[in-house]
């Protein structure tokens, strides 16, 4: 069974259902665990992975936060700004993930300690490099990034006056859009005559 | 067997699809009008097969049919049957089938209405339509087969998602096909279009009613996921530029300006070559999203359970698709003539600027989405592109469209005078300063983005309103003549007057939304008080209950404003023990000013203290309103009659008006 | 000029596709470590409870050692646990580890109680300080740190006797010889 070939691979995915319901070519690979095992156990991974990345609790608690009112301003800013690394497309002010937890937590502990603001991002992309910067910083790995933009605006501006240029020196006789047929063009007459 | 049968619907409408994508392609090239009538035929067909396939998982879904696989992971006895019938699609195989299901409609639409359309037309653009659908079958039955049966029979399924067992989320990914798969009706007729060498205002007036509706429809189902971020992940926000967000929303750009350009087309006979590329840009942004979402190459939150084999296989659907409808653009784009001539500053100027920014938009959001595999596909460094880098360029990009958007209807084709435009336009300049003004006066002085947020918002309404006021020539005619005119306005301009003011509606939602939020988080006891956004939320207690398919903690709030009751407010956390995951309902009531919003979270402490959340999101209900009044803009423009002239009749009970000789 | 604007489109998207290609060959979620070739952060560890040395930076000083980021909650732990416990009899080379976020002080002792416990020292980490320190994303992770207390090496996921016998335990050895 293992070892058809590509076609008869193919075949058999697509005609499937002649092989009778239970799928039994498939079962003896994996004797005794139930053949959806594989999928069960992925579709689990994932399950575990939204449970860890998304889950829709409260992050801040209010345990965590601070007394000082401008110190925690600070700490929501900062926190907004950096990346939950379990998570991976979440900030750690919006991920109830334990290690997110941790970070806030540590960020709000430097500020205590008398850290600016950039002195607390720069410990957190020490460990975990710039990936931890939902912004990401301006290097030389994201001149690209960031002139990006402003190259593909000037692309564009460029195509606009491109075809302007072209317009006016090819003095083209101007003449009013005539692809519909004639009676077409008098059914629309008949409408527009109809509606204004 | 009822699986079984639908597998075997699967596989015969891939035949079905083969010869449509095939015999009517050759027979519009040969001339020949016996092979090009297959078309409609085997269009109709194909949709009945698929329909018979979908309600065919659908019923197992229904009656809980264990021993197959996808109903096993995604279904559960208890679940409700709301969410049995929304499990069809809320996996990936059952998503993939309904996405089939869909192209085949929109083919089988063409097939019906579309007796107007020249016989060649309508073959090639049935033709390119299965082609697209030929692959997917193929993707369906070699990788994904939603039919797949498990021996011995599972005793009970696994469950759906909680997160998707949601009214919100139920309905978003249908719509999000529709407006996805939508826009394969642009792109087979731009194709179609390149083949035949031929554009012209008919072809435009065919295309924008499929665009429009394509348009609506993915507009629903942006909206319906944002809403549900906003009320299901318990902080009131609405937006995250994720990658899968991301992928819905370029298409929606490169969307926008395909309707604004096929405008053009259609009035002035130029800009065809470039309404081409937006059509194929459009579609080819959907299948891009589809890779992203299942392929694995970026991690998203969305991201279905991802397997390298679909990813090749989607990859080489890519190639092929879009791969080769540029070549074809690369080929035939130059021939395609157009003899209208603009200035600058005109209509089609206008429309041409709405076209550049948002095709830059598209193109910026998809360099920040694909950037960190850029980088990490050349050995660079992980980086990670976030909301701030997006709201930091996207934003700069949309504030001068906006100014031009309230131009924009007040310049005349071919040659306008902004001078003239802007002085009729003073009124929506003073409303634009005073509302800005007005706002710095009631909520102090906010973020310098929402303001101009808001000013933007307020220019746009009242320009918006000035041009229709100037359209039906108010007070400088007796008020009745101009109801009169106001009733016998075409649709199309009330669709464009209706979106316009959709759109500035969306916007003071988004500045309301982003600039003045109040959060006050906090352990609460009942009878504890806190006071948020000027509302006054009294804690009455938390009790204990159960769902048809999860336990809840349900908490009451009581706000009241000045000593005057406002509402009360249940707020739940829900916990699914199928697959151990708790979900948060925030109870929130909308007003006018802004919504209320209240979230419960973990118990703290033995006297019945609770977590609690509790928000003030200013305006963030107008983000909504004004997006569906967008899509009613939409809805009404493609109701237009004028788009059937040359076009598919849709109707033949209206003979006065398209099939009469 | 003309025709080559209209080969932009397809060029762009080749260029696309050819990333896609790699990226189809790429893990999203693999991340390289920023600690490579430097010191070992600074920390000092509590022990855990029933022990009475815990860990700090110092310790892993003056020979090759591995640290190893573990805890009770964790199933890959449990995975690779067999394999530590063979390194750590037959002593090629000595394991620190840090017992990271438990939810209850007693978790991490009773785990090593059953199944043995392969560490020289363990350092109790509940509110991932040394774990954050050493830039840290899931259990286990175990850094390769040299006689001179630099890390050199970073592997992520459980160790197993085939990537031991492969990688690991060749840079083991490759480190003795600094």
């Amino acid at each position: 069974m293992a070892d058809c070939s590509g076609a008869q691979k193919t075949l058999r995915m697509i005609f499937g259902f002649l092989y009778g319901p239970s799928g039994a070519g498939r079962s003896l690979r994996s004797p005794g665990l139930p053949q959806w095992w594989r999928p069960a156990v992925a579709g689990l991974v994932v399950a575990l992975l939204l449970a860890l990345s998304f889950s829709p609790v409260l992050a801040v608690e209010p345990s965590e936060v601070l007394d000082d009112p401008v110190l925690e301003v600070r700490a929501r800013e900062i926190s907004k700004g950096l990346r939950c690394v379990v998570c991976q497309n979440q900030s750690i002010d919006d991920s109830n993930a334990d290690l997110a937890r941790d970070m806030r937590v540590l960020v709000r502990e430097r500020l205590l300690a008398g850290d600016s603001n950039d002195q607390v991002t720069d410990y957190m992309v020490s460990r975990y490099g710039d990936f931890v910067l939902l912004n990401p910083p301006f290097k030389v790995a994201t001149y690209a990034l960031w002139f990006g933009p402003l190259l593909i605006i000037g692309l564009g501006l460029f195509v606009v006056v491109v075809f302007y240029r072209r317009r006016s020196s090819t003095s083209v006789a101007e003449t009013t859009p005539a692809a519909l047929s004639n009676e077409e063009s008098r059914r629309l007459e008949d409408l527009m005559k109809d509606e204004t | 067997m009822i699986a079984e049968a639908g597998h075997f619907a699967l596989v015969l409408a891939l035949f079905v699809a083969i010869v449509q994508a095939v015999v009517p392609m050759i027979g519009a090239h040969r001339g020949n009008a016996v092979w090009m009538a297959m078309d409609k035929p085997s269009a109709i067909s194909q949709v009945l097969l698929v329909a018979f396939a979908f309600g065919c998982l659908t019923y197992s879904h229904v009656v809980s049919d264990f021993s197959v696989v996808n109903v096993v992971q995604n279904s559960h006895s208890l679940k409700p049957m709301l969410y049995k019938v929304a499990g069809v699609w809320g996996n990936h195989e059952g998503s993939l089938l309904l996405w089939v299901f869909i192209l085949a409609a929109f083919g089988s639409a063409v097939a019906l209405f579309g007796g107007n359309l020249p016989p060649t037309l309508r073959a090639r653009v049935l033709g390119v339509q299965s082609l697209i659908a030929v692959g997917f079958y193929l993707f369906m039955l070699l990788t994904s087969n939603p039919f797949e049966r498990v021996f011995p029979p599972a005793l009970d399924g696994r469950d759906l998602n909680p997160l998707l067992q949601d009214p919100g989320l139920a309905f978003h990914p249908p719509f999000l096909y529709l407006g996805y798969v939508g826009f394969s009706m642009a792109f087979s007729f731009a194709i179609a279009a390149l083949i035949e060498g031929r554009v012209d205002a008919a072809w435009a007036r065919w295309v924008r009613p499929w665009t429009l509706a394509a348009w609506s429809f993915l507009t629903v189902g942006i909206a319906l996921g944002s809403w549900w971020a906003y009320y299901e992940l318990g902080w009131g926000g609405w937006w995250f530029w994720d990658p899968v967000e991301n992928a819905s929303f370029m298409p929606w750009l490169a969307g926008t300006a395909l309707l604004h350009s096929a405008i053009v087309v259609e009035k002035r006979d130029t800009m065809k070559t470039w309404t081409i590329f937006l059509a194929i840009l459009a579609f080819s942004m959907s299948l891009l999203g589809t890779f992203l979402v299942r392929s694995g190459v970026l991690t998203s939150v969305h991201a279905f359970a991802t397997d390298p084999e679909r990813g090749v296989f989607i990859l080489l659907l890519l190639m092929i698709v879009i791969g080769g409808s540029l070549v074809l653009f690369a080929m035939r784009g130059p021939a395609l003539r157009s003899t209208g001539v603009f200035k600058p500053i005109s209509r089609e100027g206008g429309l041409l600027l709405n076209n550049l920014v948002m095709s830059t938009g598209c193109a910026v959001v998809l360099l920040g989405t694909l950037y960190p595999l850029f980088l990490d596909a050349v050995g660079g460094t992980k980086v990670s592109v976030g909301p701030p880098f997006f709201n930091s360029v996207f934003i700069p990009l949309m504030v001068p469209m906006f100014m031009a958007m309230g131009f924009g209807p007040f310049l005349s084709w071919k040659r306008a005078d902004i001078v003239q435009a802007a002085l009729r336009l003073k009124i929506a300049f003073i409303v634009a300063a005073l509302a800005v003004a007005a706002v710095i006066a009631l909520a102090g002085e906010g973020p310098f983005l929402a303001l101009v947020g808001l000013g933007l918002a307020a220019w746009l309404v009242t320009s918006t309103l000035v041009e229709l006021a100037e359209r039906v020539k108010l007070f400088r005619e007796p008020l009745v003549a101009s109801l009169g005119r106001l009733m016998r306005q075409p649709r199309a301009s009330w669709g464009m007057t209706m979106a316009h003011l959709g759109m500035a509606i969306a916007i003071a939602g988004m500045a309301g939304a982003g600039g003045w939020k109040v959060e006050s988080i906090q352990v609460m006891k009942p009878g504890d008080q806190v006071n948020v956004g000027g509302y006054d939320y009294t804690f009455v207690g938390a009790r204990q209950g159960q769902g048809p398919n999860y336990t809840i903690i349900e908490g009451t709030f009581r706000v009241s404003k000045n000593g005057q009751d406002v509402v009360t407010l249940k707020a739940e956390k829900r916990n699914y023990p199928v697959r151990q995951m708790p979900t948060t309902e925030a109870a929130i009531h909308s007003l006018f000013s802004g919504d209320l919003y209240a979230v419960i979270g973990d118990p703290d402490g033995q006297d019945g203290g609770f977590v609690t959340r509790i928000y003030f999101n200013p305006l963030v209900a107008w983000m909504w309103a004004g997006s569906m009044l967008m899509v009613f803009g939409g809805v009404i423009s493609i109701s237009d009659r004028r788009y059937r002239i040359g076009a598919p009749a849709r109707r033949n009970r209206k003979p006065a008006v398209a099939a009469n000789p | 000029m003309n025709r080559l604007m209209y080969l932009l489109p397809l060029a762009i998207f080749l260029v696309i596709a050819g990333y896609f290609a790699k990226g189809l060959t790429l893990n999203p979620r693999d991340m390289p470590s920023m600690l490579i070739d430097q010191e070992v952060p600074p920390f000092d560890l509590k022990p855990i409870k029933g022990q009475v040395r815990g860990l700090s930076s110092e310790d892993l000083k003056g020979q090759v050692t591995l640290v190893n980021i573990f805890g009770s909650w964790c199933v890959a732990c449990l995975a690779e646990h067999p394999m530590l416990m063979k390194i750590a009899e037959q002593k090629l080379v000595s394991i620190y580890g840090i017992d990271w976020r438990e939810k209850n002080p007693d978790d991490g002792p009773n785990w090593l109680a059953r199944r043995g416990d392969p560490y020289t020292l363990i350092g109790d980490d509940p509110q991932s300080k040394a774990a954050i320190a050493f830039g840290v994303t899931g259990a286990p992770e175990t850094f390769f740190v040299d006689r001179r207390g630099f890390i050199r090496y970073k592997h992520v996921g459980p160790i197993t006797p085939e990537n031991w016998e492969s990688t690991l335990w060749p840079i083991v050895q490759e480190l003795r010889k600094l």
